[in-house]
């Protein structure tokens, strides 16, 4: 008869790097149920908002996490935007869609890393991180910031990108693209790699729809949904269609996100084609007034910013749906029946960023 | 529902509701209080492909309201928290933190 016992999991573990808390109950060695605890580090960022004018929250919103602050910063922006009616420059639509996609691929090569730590592969960690240090380069080239940028504001960019450097970011990318055809090989090919992801951590299509899953979590299992479809920023002019798997393992989201990461590179290519000249600004006049929904593709999956203004320079309410905080029923189901040894790679699957949720 | 539309709602059509739209196909997206001079306005999203619709639930400060975790199980984090940081009172939440899911020094800040 198996023996039934509860093993804490975090808030301090070596596979996490910011703190979340789960019971394990197990059967012998393994799970059966996981409950979660979160709220370790909460911030009440949200709060805010009432005590800030609303142009300057974009400097919070991109603190939310250092990982996506473009992005959070972008999608306050656009939001306020929609309530007010701006129309933003095309140039600086595609500055967003450029800088958007360079934050996806130094996510997701930051969570490669973490991965392949998580699973002793070393040397495999220190590839994915050398690789990410050049997006960090040109981020900083770029914007002068490599974790926070400040060149969201509501009415368009505060930086321009010279032409000049956009195409020296091509040949960058051109060089980059080979060596993570090589290092992809060995994250999808290696059978020590594959010996840990395969088989583990299933999630069906039907469980990934029913329990909010989103992301390259959500895509492994066989929904082809991505925000950027919405159209937002230069979307609607840049042809790419969501990368799937129909597998729903943990080797599915891995390979997901390394297609995702060529497809991103694909996107800065097209936005640097159709880029047109022009302003990166207009100026912004009043207050807002009214509220909107605004959905934006991060790397971990779709982020929902919620905006409710009421006339003044104080926002009534700003919500941000995370993409973790939605993929956190759907990481407790994968782990049901999954053996405690393989706990810290499922986890590290979703591809958890607890400063988003603790926002 | 067209998309972006919100469907004003009252507390008793909250569950009927929910299960039409599960029905529909639907899911969760998410679920965002805002604090108002006399209670709280509770916006319930549900999305289907890229069709994004909601329902907006205007309540009293002391009103209690249903769970929709047994419809759609994510709600039960997103109800936790609206409890945690609004002290709204919501019945029959899956699994209940009874206010213990933020570990924050103080009780419902966002009051």
């Amino acid at each position: 008869m198996s023996t039934r016992s509860i093993v804490p999991f975090g808030p301090q573990h070596p596979v996490l790097p910011e703190p979340i808390h789960l019971d394990l109950v197990l059967e012998d060695e393994k799970v059966v149920e996981a409950v979660p605890s979160i709220g370790f580090v909460h911030r009440g960022l949200e709060k805010l908002v009432e005590k800030r004018d609303f142009n300057d929250y974009v400097y919070i919103a991109e603190r939310i996490c250092g990982i996506c602050s473009f992005m959070h910063g972008m999608g306050y922006c656009e939001a306020a935007e929609h309530i007010m009616n701006v129309e933003v420059p095309e140039r600086a639509k595609y500055l967003r869609t450029i800088w958007c996609e360079m934050s996806r691929i130094h996510s997701h090569l930051l969570w490669l890393g973490l991965l392949a730590d998580a699973f002793g592969f070393e040397s495999l960690f220190m590839q994915s991180w050398r690789l990410r240090e050049k997006i960090l380069d040109m981020f900083e080239y770029s914007t002068g910031g490599r974790v926070i940028f400040s060149v969201n504001k509501i009415g368009g960019q505060r930086r321009d990108m010279p032409d000049d450097m956009i195409r020296d970011f091509l040949s960058i990318f051109d060089g980059m693209e080979q060596e993570l055809k090589t290092m992809a090989a060995t994250f999808l090919e290696d059978y020590a790699v594959n010996t840990r992801l395969r088989g583990v951590g299933f999630l069906t299509e039907q469980q990934a729809h029913d329990l909010g899953a989103v992301g390259p979590f959500m895509r492994a299992s066989g929904i082809a949904l991505d925000t950027r479809k919405k159209g937002y920023a230069a979307y609607p002019n840049i042809e790419f269609e969501p990368i799937t798997s129909t597998v729903g393992d943990c080797y599915a989201r891995t390979d997901v996100r390394i297609h995702e990461i060529f497809q991103s590179i694909d996107i800065i290519r097209q936005a640097a084609a159709k880029i047109p000249q022009g302003e990166v600004a207009v100026p912004v006049k009043g207050f807002p007034n009214g509220e909107y929904m605004m959905r934006v593709e991060q790397p971990r999956g779709e982020a929902v910013y919620y905006l409710k203004a009421n006339g003044t320079r104080f926002l009534d309410r700003v919500r941000v749906r995370t993409p973790t905080f939605a993929n956190l029923p759907g990481m407790l189901e994968t782990l049901k029946g999954c053996q405690l040894a393989d706990v810290p790679i499922l986890i590290l699957t979703i591809d958890p960023c607890i400063s988003c949720t603790e926002r | 529902m067209k998309d972006g539309q919100i469907l004003s709602i009252g507390p008793g059509d909250l569950v009927p509701n929910a299960l039409q739209i599960k029905h529909d196909g639907y899911r969760l997206v998410q679920i965002c209080a805002t604090r108002t001079k006399t209670g709280y306005d509770l916006i319930y999203s549900f999305a289907k492909e890229y069709t994004l619709v909601h329902f907006r639930l205007d309540i009293p400060e002391n009103m209690e309201i249903m769970s929709i975790s047994n419809i759609f199980e994510p709600a039960f984090l997103y109800e936790n928290e609206i409890v945690d940081l609004f002290g709204v009172k919501i019945n029959l939440i899956s699994i209940d933190y009874k206010g213990q899911l933020y570990r924050i020094q103080k009780k419902t800040p966002f009051k």
